[in-house]
């Protein structure tokens, strides 16, 4: 019997460590020689802590949000007796959420251990490495790729045949592969769980990829934020050494590639390939004008080539597999799969990866579960803040780069938040506005200065201060910001606004003209008023209100005075009656 | 301005006979003198040992490698995660992505504020506490979420960062145990 724990960092703030803290004190008082491993994120991030208990004789049952007690319980009920404990087991609706999905980035993920290679190699790890090193030529391994049909997962979807195929026959002797793991999106965290969970997938395939441009030396840049996933990676590339998959003569080939890590330290903007070259050289993270591409000249002005986490991860897969397989899922234009961070307002939160084509109502009801408290559904965020919000009559579009893009968001690095009835939508415009904003690194100025004057009327807006005109004015800063930027950042930060106006239009009118925020949210917007009814005169609001804006007898009902309220909303939270009313 | 560089390589007039400052970072100067590319890094080290980046501490690593101060100072106010101001003993870093935001962070933050009676960036006068906000922890489903120091708190409310502020605050005076083991008695 062995007991393996979820121990991604959503596993550890749930609680892992004091779940396997209570398990070994139980097994050592029971004296119970079970072994205890960690394994990294499964993707069901709102069951954790999991816990999976294997017997002997491989026979596996799943304990999910399990607590110190039910430790207990589960060594002295299960491991010591007969009881199977169905009630802490993950139940069949859950695990349809699984099921219902293609796994192949996260293949290994919350299934091995990623600290130890030896399990990573159990199932097969570093034979695609073998098999490109020493069978197939840099031409054969780019076709196979190009077979494969994989386009960047980063966002802007670029095949990655082709860059690699540039970078091959870009001139130089010193080549550098790169991987971008500044997975610094808003709502997006796939590239952690593959760093938390399956590091060696991230090296193997950056390991083919250098073989295929002639590249010797990679980089891995890590969000700073990131510190758990820094250390997995370190010990992976370690081990990795240590076995001789890097280093000097890698499968007695005579190709020679190492790896470091380049911590990064905070910056949107340095997703932008030219602004990561900036910053791993020691600079501002300020992109520049392309051509040269990095292709041509990148790191130190060598060619390089840069893919991100979820794009590396998928290489092993299609050497195992061949190009083909992978080619034979998704849609004619997307091929393969595609990670999802599923957040928001949907019952089933976590990581879901699955083959391009199906629906967004596929995966926000079918494996998400729907929406929290069945509320109405709103809008779907995709892209982070160079996307755009997809509302709920355009459900039924495929996941495929194309038809995403038709909506006017984009398929990102694929954040996906869900908003119910309760999301003010000129809010979401103002937040992401206010994300970019802070993000630009000013060097074009129409995104320096366009972001800034689009967020102080989304600003004006959302506090009631709307003028009539605003929607137009913001329309025609959009369409000048996307002009006049040279990078992503600027040409996509007004998607979020462009959506939002496209598809929620009467919310901005509502904002601007009728002073109103239907979904209550914008505070400016909002009247507080006492439910005559219901007030019994406790005087809690009257003792909490910060500008002595209510008045009324104890044991008489209260009234809110609206020329002195300034709606912060202390009323409403500590009034134990419900009485107070936002209309 | 020719100002005489004295024995210890520093620039900050002392003629000598001062103790040479910032002696922690020799070994990290002397590493990453000839890594072409390394400032960042060297930054990134500077503040795990001193915690923030003063104008001396980034004057020195200006004269220790060879660059302008202008440069240093323009790519450490470039990137969000150097700091120019000493933190608290706990460093607040308050969520405030996508789905934390779509979940609640506001409400939260306002809790944090009005607990500590600090704003965004600040530190509380007794040196405790610094809350900062930054972008995406990378927990969405675990949303609202902070991390103090290295601990990450998820599914927060009012009444639950209210009570593990309250909590650290407590173990500051008694001297126990510190915020890792507080973040899994409180998450469990």
């Amino acid at each position: 019997m062995k007991i393996v724990i979820g121990a991604g960092s959503c596993g550890i703030a749930a609680g892992a460590h004091k779940v396997q803290t209570a398990f070994e004190a139980i097994l050592a008082e029971k004296n119970l020689d079970v072994t205890i491993e960690q394994t990294g994120c499964i993707g069901t991030c709102y069951l954790e802590p999991i816990v999976d208990l294997i017997a002997e004789d491989g026979k596996k049952l799943t304990f999910v949000n399990v607590t110190t007690a039910d430790a207990r319980r589960i060594v002295e009920d299960y491991v010591l007796g007969e009881d199977e404990l169905k009630d802490l087991q993950i139940s069949d609706s859950d695990l349809t959420m699984i099921g219902k999905q293609k796994r192949i980035v996260l293949r290994n993920s919350g299934i091995i251990d990623p600290e130890r290679i030896e399990d990573y190699q159990a199932v097969d790890g570093y034979l695609a490495a073998k098999k490109c090193l020493t069978e197939l030529s840099p031409e054969e391994i780019i076709e196979t790729v190009k077979i494969a049909g994989l386009k960047g997962r980063g966002g802007a979807g670029f095949p990655t045949w082709f860059k690699w195929d540039a970078a091959r026959k870009s001139p130089g002797k010193t080549k550098y592969m790169v991987c971008n793991a500044d997975e610094g999106d808003p709502g997006a965290f796939m590239d952690r769980s593959v760093l938390e969970s399956d590091p060696h997938a991230l090296i193997e395939g950056m390991l083919i990829g250098a073989k295929a441009i002639g590249a010797n030396e990679g980089v891995i840049y890590v969000r700073a934020e990131y510190p758990l996933a820094i250390v997995r990676l370190q010990k992976a590339i370690d081990q990795a050494r240590e076995n001789g998959f890097l280093g000097n003569d890698i499968f007695e080939t005579g190709f020679d590639f190492d790896l470091r890590i380049k911590a990064g330290a905070g910056a949107f903007v340095c997703g932008e390939e030219t602004a990561l070259i900036a910053s791993l050289e020691g600079e501002r993270g300020m992109p520049r004008l392309k051509p040269p591409f990095p292709a041509q000249k990148g790191y130190w002005n060598a060619p390089t080539n840069i893919n991100n986490v979820e794009t590396f991860a998928n290489v092993p897969w299609i050497f195992r597999n061949g190009g083909e397989a992978y080619a034979a899922l998704g849609t004619a234009e997307s091929k393969g799969t595609k990670v999802f961070a599923l957040t928001g307002k949907v019952k089933r939160g976590g990581l879901v990866e699955i083959p391009m084509g199906l629906t967004l109502r596929d995966v926000i009801y079918e494996i998400g579960g729907g929406i929290k408290a069945d509320i109405a559904f709103k809008a779907v965020q995709m892209g982070g803040p160079s996307g755009g919000c997809i509302p709920a009559s355009l459900l039924d579009t495929q996941i495929d780069y194309a038809e995403i893009t038709k909506t006017g968001a984009i398929m990102g690095s694929g954040g996906m938040v869900v908003m119910d009835e309760n999301t003010c939508m000129v809010d979401m415009a103002r937040f992401f506005l206010d994300f970019t904003c802070k993000e630009s690194c000013g060097k074009c100025t129409y995104c320096r200065v366009g972001t800034t004057r689009m967020l102080e009327i989304l600003n004006r807006i959302t506090q009631g201060e709307g003028l009539d005109g605003d929607i137009e004015l913001l329309e025609e800063l959009c369409y000048k910001i996307k002009d006049g930027s040279m990078c992503g950042l600027g040409q996509t930060a007004p998607n979020p606004v462009l959506t939002t106006i496209k598809y929620f239009r009467n919310e901005y009118e509502d904002h601007i003209y009728h002073k109103k925020c239907t979904a209550k949210s914008c505070k400016p917007l909002l009247t507080y008023t006492i439910d005559k009814e219901k007030c019994v005169g406790c005087g809690a609001c009257k003792k909490n209100c910060p500008v002595d804006a209510i008045t009324g007898e104890k044991k008489k009902v209260h009234e809110i005075s609206q020329d002195i309220c300034i709606k912060c909303g202390k009323c409403f939270s500590v009034c134990k009656f419900d009485s107070v009313i936002i209309d | 301005m020719n100002q005489e560089k004295h024995e210890h390589g520093c620039s900050c007039g002392c003629h000598g006979d001062q103790p040479k400052p910032f002696e922690e970072l020799d070994p990290v100067l002397d590493h990453y003198a000839d890594i072409p590319g390394s400032l960042i890094t060297i930054m990134q080290k500077a503040q795990e040992l001193y915690g923030f980046l003063s104008v001396a501490l980034m004057r020195h690593i200006a004269v220790e490698t060879n660059t302008s101060i202008a440069k240093v100072y323009g790519v450490a106010t470039f990137y969000t995660q150097f700091r120019f101001e000493p933190v608290g003993k706990y460093l607040i870093m308050l969520c405030q992505g996508t789905a934390c935001h779509v979940n609640g962070s506001k409400l939260v933050e306002e809790a944090v504020m009005d607990y500590l009676e600090i704003n965004e960036g600040e530190t509380t006068a007794d040196g405790l506490f610094t809350l900062n906000n930054v972008a995406c922890l990378g927990c969405c489903s675990l949303s609202p979420v902070m991390m103090i120091n290295d601990d990450t708190y998820g599914q927060l409310t009012k009444e639950k960062v209210t009570r593990i502020l309250a909590e650290l605050k407590e173990n500051a005076s008694s001297g126990a145990n510190g915020a890792e083991q507080l973040a899994q008695e409180v998450t469990a």
